[in-house]
């Protein structure tokens, strides 16, 4: 299937007296235009779970699929293609680069690809349209509130098309209403765009916008 | 460089006051240049003119050879028969105090490289304004003079009382901007340079008339010097190799080289240390270009071309700067702009400027994307 699956990821960090089980014997399958949330406590192994689905750390068993592609055994020039091609992430900041402008930043992962084209800044225009920052697309990061942020993030994630889209507690600078906003955005643009959405939080409230919800205790889903 | 221009524009305090300190270490780097030219050419500037393939000196002499060879009246003759040699003839050299006794600046003192030649001969100069070096000139001890001497004050027509020996030379004519171990150099001809060199009043004895100090050599088609010393029992060396055998050359070009490179080793440190520093501050973003697909290429261009952006741009302004401080150092000092010297210097600065920024960029291979995920930013 296209979309996301895990089956038997486990991942175990460093080694011997100390090796630590991240996640262990995880099956997760995260199907196109499906949102998928994650909870768990600090600790249980979130950010392993999307780092290892996004193709960042390589599992140490089982293995995972990225819209019909096992990213193990896979040269490291190999991951970054299958990341830029296939997966959209938004991270717990934003992560947005200070120098450029909102609608820079949209247009940053088509120049790694190659280069920006006519289609690519229509493109951009539309998905700040449509996370409600066309009026902010000559900003800096330093000029928008935490929600914006999180918004241009997301449509960044959303530029290249994605099959595979990791959230990573989109929520955790926001207040209520603009948990709920985003968490909104997120789950609508899933459908529209058809990826497949894996967002990982301890925000309970955002939970009613996702489609299923796994909970994550010690490095197993249960 | 999309991220990189950017970056230049956003973060213009910080690259500013980067560019400011490459800008000061090329304007350094030209007035290096020009100090290196000047006192190259205020040593050997007269050599340089003289146009000569090389010299033979006698074979016993070794290190500052123009002060301490002696050629024979046979040697130079030998060297008119080698085979490949266009033309031969003795060349002498002596450093000399003088007077001017009459003129338009009487008690004017002047010091003067003399250069011995034949008159007529190929070493003897076309003059820039008065009359040649001839048979006629040579028995009034004719000279001609170059213009650091006429800007002391003498004149065509002037007369020079060498110290001591009683020679009188009369400046006959005058020739470009030529000196030699930093003094002004004035061709004599051969008998009156003799009479110099000995500081002998009157008639020299007969052993003096036939020496010099080498023997020039203009070579052709066919020469083989090796094969020319052993038949002339000398010692060949080509002209450029002969500037290390004037006065004081080689202790003062290898000092400017010195200095030179290690302006270029610390710009090199300076520019390395900075992109270190820089780097580090970005690693947050750079684990964030990974993490959304940028192969490492990528990045470490996008790093470089700014690293160079910078680089040219700074070295461009300063060495602008330089050359427009270097123009009032001209004539108050041993200081001289030439376009190769000044383009290699800056040239150097950006090469080694580089090779600094991509010792500090090379930590980009080892930025993790993972970092992207839940760093601090």
């Amino acid at each position: 299937m296209s979309g996301l699956r895990l089956t038997g990821v486990g991942l175990v960090l460093g080694g011997g007296d100390t090796a630590v089980t991240a996640i262990d014997g995880v099956d997760l399958a995260v199907a196109p235009g499906e949102t998928v949330a994650v909870v768990g406590p600090s600790g249980s192994g979130k950010s392993s779970l999307l780092a290892v689905s996004g193709a960042l750390r390589e599992p140490t068993s089982g293995t995972v699929e990225i819209n019909g592609l096992t990213t193990t055994p896979l040269s490291d020039r190999a991951l970054t293609t299958l990341r830029r091609d296939h997966v959209g992430y938004v991270f717990q900041q934003a992560n947005l680069f200070a120098a450029l402008t909102v609608r820079e930043q949209l247009l940053i992962p088509r120049h790694v690809s190659g280069r920006i084209t006519a289609a690519d800044r229509a493109r951009a225009a539309e998905l700040l349209a449509a996370v409600g920052l066309e009026h902010r697309a000559g900003h800096r990061p330093h000029q928008l509130s935490g929600g914006e942020r999180q918004r241009a993030a997301l449509a960044r994630a959303l530029m290249a098309g994605p099959a595979v889209l990791l959230v990573d507690e989109p929520t955790s600078a926001l207040d209520r209403a603009g948990s709920a906003r985003i968490a909104e955005l997120i789950a609508a643009r899933t459908r529209e765009a058809e990826c497949a959405t894996l967002i990982v939080t301890h925000d309970h409230d955002i939970l009613e916008y996702a489609d299923r919800v796994r909970e994550l205790r010690d490095g197993r889903l249960t | 460089m999309y991220l990189a221009l950017r970056d230049l524009r956003f973060a213009r305090g910080r690259f500013l006051l980067m560019g400011a300190v490459v800008a000061l270490i090329a304007v350094l780097g030209v007035l290096l240049s020009g100090m290196s030219t000047g006192l190259t050419d205020s040593g050997v500037s007269g050599l340089r003119a003289l146009p000569a393939t090389g010299f033979a000196f006698s074979a016993d002499a070794s290190g500052e050879l123009f002060s301490r060879s002696t050629v024979t009246r046979a040697e130079w003759e030998r060297w008119g028969t080698v085979s490949g040699v266009q033309a031969a003839a003795p060349f002498g050299d002596t450093l000399a105090h003088a007077t001017v006794t009459g003129g338009a600046a009487p008690g004017t003192q002047v010091d003067l490289a003399v250069f011995g030649v034949v008159p007529g001969s190929f070493l003897d100069p076309v003059p820039e304004s008065g009359r040649a070096l001839g048979a006629a000139v040579a028995d009034e001890g004719g000279v001609l003079v170059s213009q650091q001497i006429l800007d002391d004050g003498v004149r065509v027509g002037d007369r020079l009382g060498i110290d001591r020996s009683g020679v009188v030379l009369t400046v006959v004519g005058t020739v470009g901007s030529q000196s030699y171990g930093h003094v002004a150099v004035a061709y004599a001809p051969l008998s009156t340079w003799q009479k110099i060199h000995y500081g002998l009043p009157g008639d020299l004895p007969a052993a003096a008339r036939d020496v010099a100090t080498a023997v020039a050599v203009r070579t052709g088609a066919g020469f083989d010097a090796a094969a020319a010393d052993r038949d002339a029992g000398t010692h060949w060396v080509t002209k450029a190799g002969s500037y290390s055998a004037s006065p004081g050359y080689s202790a003062e070009s290898g000092t400017m080289k010195l200095i030179s490179w290690f302006l270029y080793v610390i710009s090199a440190l300076v520019v390395g240390s900075f992109f270190t520093v820089w780097t580090v501050q970005r690693k947050p973003e750079i684990a964030l270009l990974k993490a959304i697909g940028a192969a490492e290429r990528y990045v470490v261009r996008d790093a470089l071309a700014q690293a160079a952006a910078v680089l040219v741009l700074a070295t461009a302004l300063g060495t602008t700067v330089g050359l427009a401080v270097g123009r009032t150092l001209m004539g108050s000092a041993p200081f001289s702009l030439r376009a190769a010297p000044v383009a290699t210097a800056a040239l150097s600065l950006v090469a080694l400027g580089l090779l600094g920024a991509l010792a500090a960029v090379r930590r980009i291979t080892a930025v993790d994307p993972l970092t992207a995920l839940g760093a601090d930013r």
